[in-house]
């Protein structure tokens, strides 16, 4: 056990699995750097924001495979690789840049195993970076997971901290279905202890960060930790609240959020990607669904407005949801009453 | 060029096989028992089998929408075929996948594809699998004219040769991507692509599977001696439409006729062989009463078959879930 | 004592303890209390534990409030007989907190022992050594079936102001190589023994609970002169029943919700069992291997549901002195075990204590073994 970083948490999965099974291979845009440039520096960035620095050193060119610039060809090559015999890791830098090779996963990777009737597996990690907060503007800056989450084959993983992010992405690589693995790139040095033996969290089963009784918050990624934050808020004044964080969006843990529900009756959903069609729409249907009875007050949702990620810091703050707007949308819930009540 | 006995008949059966599977298709297409797309290969029969002769099962191959051709090619029966076409249960894809999706990666048939440019990329990353494993086997992308024009096709032409892979990529050129004639939408040559990204380039007659064969031995043996990927350029023609249905109102009158006429790869290949004295017509017409049986058989299966039920409607979207 | 203000202040349970949080105050401001009684519960990232009263008097302020998360050392309240003035009380609180937020850095600072890996053959065994070498006979604290040497935290440091320490995670366990060998309580004395040698020193007080209560037994039957004493808290090895409901659960449960029942039978007082302890099985049962090693231990250790290795034959053999101690409530090996030992074992019966003592009455526990070992 020892303090690593989010970023390093990462690099140490991907370590213990390439050593564990020859079959893993990471590929992508400068996930080493450097090959072909004139000073014969090799592993010269690790990734563009160093986390898979030191990997090409130990595993050499034919694992670790800089790939030119081009994403459908090196994320569909991940998933031929997958379908016939490796486990490919590709890292798609930011997740923005899916625009360029959805197809390969949408329709290819994710329903090889369907469309041929069961026959396929395809083992294959997407690690990409997503989310606002560091000035990377609109086209570097969203959070993309609900199209992910909206393809059946797909599995997506929105991990919080660098504990979840071991043992998560350790669990993608053992995966045998294609997983979509998304880091926000503002977490990378956040810092927590975590264990230096391989481990793995599965899929489908959300944790429960803090455990209250007035109101149940649902968040994803980043988000996890502001709602930490609000709840600790919260607490001073007497509202207890419970905060799940799904791990997965898809699978995603639909009995622990109506469990939790039925307990507090009262929901805030926070989600970092864009208001529609995004977790938050899904997880609120669910509860409307399947816990209308439970519920003492209407459900609200924290997420951004409806834009693209704006750059400047001002309006990039403004943009994405944080603890006071958490705060608020809890207390909004806790102090509702009904008609009848009033 | 010398071919042993048991190629050419392994080989023509292939080739007759393919061609009454998609003249029967053509036929039980129009009673409207068959739902869906259904692309037909007639006509180009020579290519697909004079590549797969090359290949073993641990080969693989990546095709396109047409892609019974290269299905039967690899080895894939024709009874799972047409029971998939079908729509049942005893498909090769158990009803799900439909022509345009048969797959069968034990045969390293490693799918239909009904997207454009879809195949290329997977072939990159099979190559790689084939690489890495070092299991000394290739990666065959099948793409027609229309393909070699999506970007994905052509990064994979780059990322294939930037990696040294065992692929080949096997252009077949019909002259149409869907109802526009390939001299309107392909730029430059396909020559010049292979020259652009340094590899090397073949070319072929499509009608002739001993043209095919040549080549595509070539062009195959540089790629799984370790010299890194090659094109192939079989110029062919596809006799029927894009897809069933299509009146093919952008072609000229008698173009097709001209084509079965003289440009038949099933006859070419009985006249080279006979008057040789490579085979006997005997033989021949022995393949081909075998494989009239046995497409009939398929189809009298397939249409006997059980369809799909609820429950498989949720299964096999994931390993584990 | 008139006139004296004593401060109550965040405690450090364990060596790694940082912070802290107070759970909970157990007497009202205004009530007089004893030295040694229970005046708050602390809870901390392990466990939940009772914090006892470092003096009499009168607890004349809560400083602290319920719910509030401090680093250790923090004033928490103020002790003081009816005679201090509350002025007094207020200057005396303001001096503190001035004093100690200036002084929390050095405090910081202070390196607390740290865990050390010690090769044993392919095995790298975690150990946690604290104590100077007093010249005398270090301590070697054997843990049981899934836990890890923090379960020695409330102990470890009592410990240590007189001896030489030696917790360790067994193979396994904790952070140690998670390859158990045949699981064996005998195949881990073998490893133990090793270990000692590796640590330097030949002979050793033993202190050994539940299943390392069984491994403690193999260690003195298999190296008698390594062993000077033993002390054996809720052991295995001295009866045939065990809770198989416990041991499987401990092993298939992955979830919160069904491994929180399971670990509650540990201890007498439910209330013990918090998220975090919980929340840090998970995280070991996690680690690749653990789930496996649990089930080859249990396996050949508890075969058909009954313990499998009857080491009493071992009390007669061994010619140094043994205690047992023994919560009453064990409901994991049930305290009849400690029935009909020989005369010459010592026997202490915790009331109102489940199956880890060194825990729910840790200060006795520290008592038993200082004045055993001596």
């Amino acid at each position: 056990m020892s303090r690593k970083s989010f970023r390093q948490s990462i690099n140490e999965a991907l370590r213990q699995e390439m050593r564990r099974d020859p079959r893993v291979i990471l590929m992508g845009e400068d996930v080493a750097g450097g090959r072909g440039g004139t000073s014969g520096v090799k592993d010269a960035w690790g990734g563009v924001l160093g986390v898979t620095k030191g990997l090409l050193t130990e595993f050499g060119e034919d694992r670790v495979l800089d790939t030119p610039i081009t994403e459908a060809s090196y994320i569909g090559a991940a998933a031929g690789a997958a379908a016939t015999g490796l486990r490919p890791v590709a890292e798609l830098m930011f997740v923005d840049f899916v625009g360029c090779c959805l197809d390969q996963i949408m329709n290819q990777a994710a329903k090889f195993r369907y469309m041929f009737g069961g026959k396929a597996r395809t083992p294959l990690v997407i690690r990409a970076m997503y989310g606002a907060g560091f000035n990377a503007a609109a086209q570097h800056s969203q959070a993309l997971y609900p199209l992910f989450t909206h393809i059946p084959g797909l599995k997506v993983v929105v991990p919080s901290s660098p504990y979840e992010a071991k043992g998560l992405l350790i669990e993608a690589i053992r995966d045998d279905d294609p997983v979509i693995f998304l880091e926000n790139k503002v977490m990378y040095d956040d810092e927590e202890d975590v264990p230096d033996d391989p481990y793995t969290i599965p899929f489908g089963e959300a944790n429960l960060t803090r455990e209250g009784d007035d109101v149940t918050i649902v968040a994803f990624g980043r988000m996890v930790k502001f709602a930490n934050e609000a709840a600790d808020r919260l607490a001073k004044d007497g509202i207890s609240c419970t905060v799940i964080d799904p791990r997965t969006t898809s699978p995603l843990d639909t009995g622990t959020i109506l469990d939790c529900v039925a307990d507090t009756g009262r929901l805030v959903i926070v989600d970092e990607s864009s208001p529609r069609c995004n977790l938050a729409t899904d997880v609120a249907a669910l509860v409307a669904e399947e816990a209308f009875d439970a519920l003492k007050a209407p459900i609200r949702r924290v997420c951004p407005p409806h834009t693209p990620v704006p750059f400047a810091t001002v309006l990039e703050n403004l943009y994405v949801p944080n603890t006071e707007k958490i705060v608020a949308a809890v207390r909004s819930v806790a102090s509702y009453r009904m008609k009848e009540e009033a | 060029m010398q071919i042993a006995r048991d190629i050419l008949l392994r080989s023509y059966r292939s080739m007759r096989t393919i061609r009454e599977f998609e003249e029967r298709l053509h036929v039980e297409f129009a009673t409207g028992e068959i739902p869906g797309f259904v692309h037909l290969y007639c006509g180009e029969e020579a290519s697909g089998v004079g590549v797969c002769a090359h290949l073993t099962d641990t080969d693989t191959i990546a095709s396109t929408h047409r892609g019974h051709g290269h299905c039967i090619a690899k080895g894939v029966g024709v009874d799972g075929m047409m029971a998939e076409i079908y729509g049942r249960q005893t498909g090769v894809c158990r009803g799900k996948g439909g022509s345009m999706h048969i797959a069968d990666l034990s045969l390293g048939m490693l799918g239909a594809n009904g997207i454009v440019g879809g195949g290329p990329p997977l072939i990159c990353g099979a190559a790689l699998s084939h690489k890495t494993l070092k299991d000394g086997a290739v990666a065959i992308a099948f793409y027609g004219d229309g393909a070699s024009n999506e970007g994905s096709t052509l990064e994979s032409l780059n990322l294939a040769t930037v990696w040294n892979l065992p692929a080949v990529f096997v252009v077949e050129d019909n002259g149409y991507g869907e109802a526009t004639g390939s001299s309107y939408a392909c730029a430059g040559n396909q020559k010049d692509r292979a020259a652009g990204f340094g590899m090397p380039y073949f070319e072929c007659d499509g009608n002739d599977f001993f043209s095919v064969y040549q080549t595509a031995g070539e062009a195959i043996s540089h790629a799984r001696n370790g010299n890194g990927p090659a094109m192939v350029h079989v110029h062919l023609a596809r006799w029927y439409g894009h897809f069933e249905g299509d009146a093919m109102t952008y072609r000229a009158e008698g173009e097709v006729a001209e084509l079965r006429a003289d440009h038949d790869c099933l006859v070419n290949f009985r006249r080279r062989v006979t008057e040789a004295g490579l085979l006997e017509a005997a033989a021949l017409d022995d393949v081909d009463m075998a494989v009239k049986d046995a497409v009939e058989a398929a189809v009298v299966a397939a249409k006997a078959a059980p369809l799909p039920v609820e429950d498989d409607l949720l299964k096999d979207v994931y390993v584990s879930y | 004592m008139s006139g004296t203000i004593t401060p109550v202040t965040m405690p450090k349970f364990g060596l790694a303890m940082t912070e802290g949080k107070l759970a909970s105050w157990s007497v009202k401001p205004g009530a007089t209390v004893k030295a040694g009684q229970e005046i708050a519960d602390i809870e901390t990232s392990k466990i939940t534990n009772g914090y006892e009263s470092p003096a009499e008097g009168i607890l004349r302020r809560q400083v602290a409030s319920e719910g509030d998360t401090l680093p250790v050392g923090a004033l928490l309240g103020v002790l003081a007989p009816e005679s201090v003035s509350d002025e007094d009380i207020d200057a005396f609180v303001k001096k503190f907190n001035e004093e100690f937020s200036s002084g929390e850095e050095s405090a910081a600072g202070e390196s607390a022992p740290q865990r050390k890996t010690v090769a044993v053959g392919d095995l790298d065994l975690s150990v946690l050594e604290s104590g100077a070498d007093h010249g005398g006979v270090p301590v070697l604290l054997i843990h049981g079936f899934g836990g890890d040497l923090t379960n020695w935290m409330l102990n470890q440091p009592a410990l240590a102001e007189t001896h030489r320490v030696i917790a360790f995670d067994l193979p396994g366990h904790g952070e140690s190589t998670k390859d158990v060998g045949d699981g064996t309580p005998a195949g881990f004395a073998a490893t133990i023994a090793k270990l000692i040698a590796e640590l330097g020193t030949d002979r050793v007080h033993v202190v050994g609970h539940s299943l390392g209560g069984a491994i403690a037994l193999e260690l003195a039957g298999a190296h008698g002169d390594t062993v000077a004493s033993l002390t054996l808290i809720d052991p295995a090895g001295l009866g045939t029943d065990i809770n198989m409901t416990f041991i499987n659960g401990y092993i298939e449960a992955d979830r919160r919700k069904t491994l929180e029942p399971v670990i509650q039978y540990l201890v007498h007082d439910k209330s013990l069992v918090t998220r975090a302890m919980v929340e840090n099985i998970i995280r070991f049962k996690r680690l690749d291997g653990v789930v496996k090693g649990l089930r080859t231990i249990a396996d050949v250790s508890f075969p058909d549901g009954k313990q499998g290795f009857p080491l009493r034959s071992v009390l007669e053999a061994y010619k140094g002195p043994v205690q047992v101690l023994w919560g009453e409530d064990d409901e994991i090996l049930s305290v009849s075990g400690a029935d009909g030992l020989p005369a010459s074992v010592k026997v202490t019966r915790y009331p109102a204590t489940g199956h880890m003592p060194q825990l729910e009455k840790s200060s006795e526990v520290n008592r038993a073994v200082s004045s055993f070992i001596g």
